[in-house]
C-alpha cells in the first residue's frame, strides 16, 4: 500500500530579493521592502513529504532517522543562519521562496532514493507557503 | 469538487517492535520507539471528503455526521488506549503512523462512503512535525 509521510524542519535565514537584471527602480518596484540593500530574514518551515510502499517489516515509507540526515546535510546545513544571497545557487538567481522551494526539492531528489521525493513545501510566515513536486 | 476536512485529537500510548527481529535489530531500526514499555503521542487525525455540494443543503456531507463516525469508529477506539496491546488494529501491525493512517482508513471507509461523499485522505500528526497520509492508493 503507498502511504506518504512528512516531516517539518525549520530554517533561519537572510535574504534579499534582488533581480540583477532589474535596475534599482525596477528592483524596487518588484520587491518593494524585500529589496532593501542590507535584506531581511525569515523562519523558513520545510515540509518534506515522501511517498511510497509501506515497508511489511517496518511498517514506514522511509526511516525518519534517514531522512533527517539528508535533510540535515543537504538543506539545512546549507542555508540555516545563513544569508541566502551568498549561496552559489542565488548568485544569479533571486533567493524569493519560490526558488528555495525549487531548490530544496532538487536537492532532495538527489540525496534521497529514487522515486520517494513526492512534495516540498517552504512556509516563509505563517501566511505565505510555496510547494514543488518537481513539475 | 470540494474538498472537506474534519480535525479530531486522539492521545495513545505505543511502540514499535518487529518479534520477527532481535531486540537488537529492533533497537537499531527503530531506535527509543522500540522501548517495551512504551510512550504516547497527542495525535491529530484529519479526515479529508470529497464531494458536490448537495443542491439544497449545500453541504459535501453533514458535519456533524462525520464528527460522530471519527467519534465512533477512531476515538472510541483508540483514544487513551495502548495501540499495540488494546487494539484489534496493531495486534498484528506496527503501529507507525503510516499504519494508523491507514487503519483510520479503514475504520471510516465504509460510514463516509454510505453519506454520498468519499474518502479522498486521511492525514495523522504524531507531533508538530511529524505526520503521514493515505490516499487509498493500492
Amino acid at each position: 500500500m503507498k502511504a506518504y509521510f512528512g516531516r517539518r524542519y525549520m530554517l533561519s535565514a537572510s535574504h534579499r530579493l534582488h533581480a540583477p537584471s532589474l535596475s534599482a527602480a525596477e528592483n524596487r518596484a518588484a520587491y518593494g521592502k524585500c529589496n532593501n540593500p542590507h535584506g531581511h530574514g525569515h523562519n523558513y518551515f520545510v515540509e518534506v513529504l515522501v511517498g511510497g510502499e509501506v515497508h511489511p517489516e517496518t511498517g514506514m515509507v522511509m526511516n525518519l532517522v534517514e531522512l533527517d540526515a539528508a535533510v540535515h546535510a543537504r538543506v539545512l546545513d546549507r542555508f540555516d543562519h545563513c544569508n541566502l544571497n551568498l549561496d552559489p545557487l542565488f548568485v544569479n538567481l533571486a533567493p524569493t521562496t519560490e526558488n528555495l522551494c525549487r531548490a530544496v526539492h532538487c536537492l532532495l531528489q538527489e540525496a534521497l532514493p529514487a522515486g520517494l521525493l513526492d512534495r516540498v513545501r517552504v512556509e516563509e510566515t505563517e501566511n505565505n507557503f510555496f510547494e514543488c513536486s518537481g513539475e | 469538487m470540494i474538498y472537506l476536512t474534519r480535525r479530531a485529537t486522539f492521545s495513545a500510548a505505543h511502540y514499535y517492535w518487529n518479534s520477527a527481529w532481535s531486540e537488537e535489530e529492533n533497537q537499531k531500526i527503530f531506535g527509543r520507539c522500540s522501548n517495551r514499555n512504551g510512550h504516547g503521542h497527542n495525535y491529530t487525525l484529519e479526515v479529508t471528503v470529497a464531494g458536490e455540494p448537495d443542491p439544497v443543503t449545500g453541504f459535501v456531507l453533514d458535519l456533524k455526521g462525520l464528527k460522530d463516525l471519527i467519534e465512533r469508529e477512531v476515538m472510541k477506539a483508540w483514544d487513551h488506549r495502548h495501540l499495540n496491546l488494546e487494539t484489534e488494529d496493531f495486534a498484528q501491525t506496527i503501529p507507525t503512523t503510516e499504519n494508523i493512517a491507514i487503519a483510520a482508513w479503514k475504520r471510516l471507509e465504509k460510514g463516509i462512503g454510505a453519506s454520498g461523499a468519499a474518502l479522498s485522505r486521511v492525514r495523522v500528526y504524531e507531533t508538530a512535525e511529524i505526520f503521514a497520509e493515505y490516499r487509498g492508493e493500492a
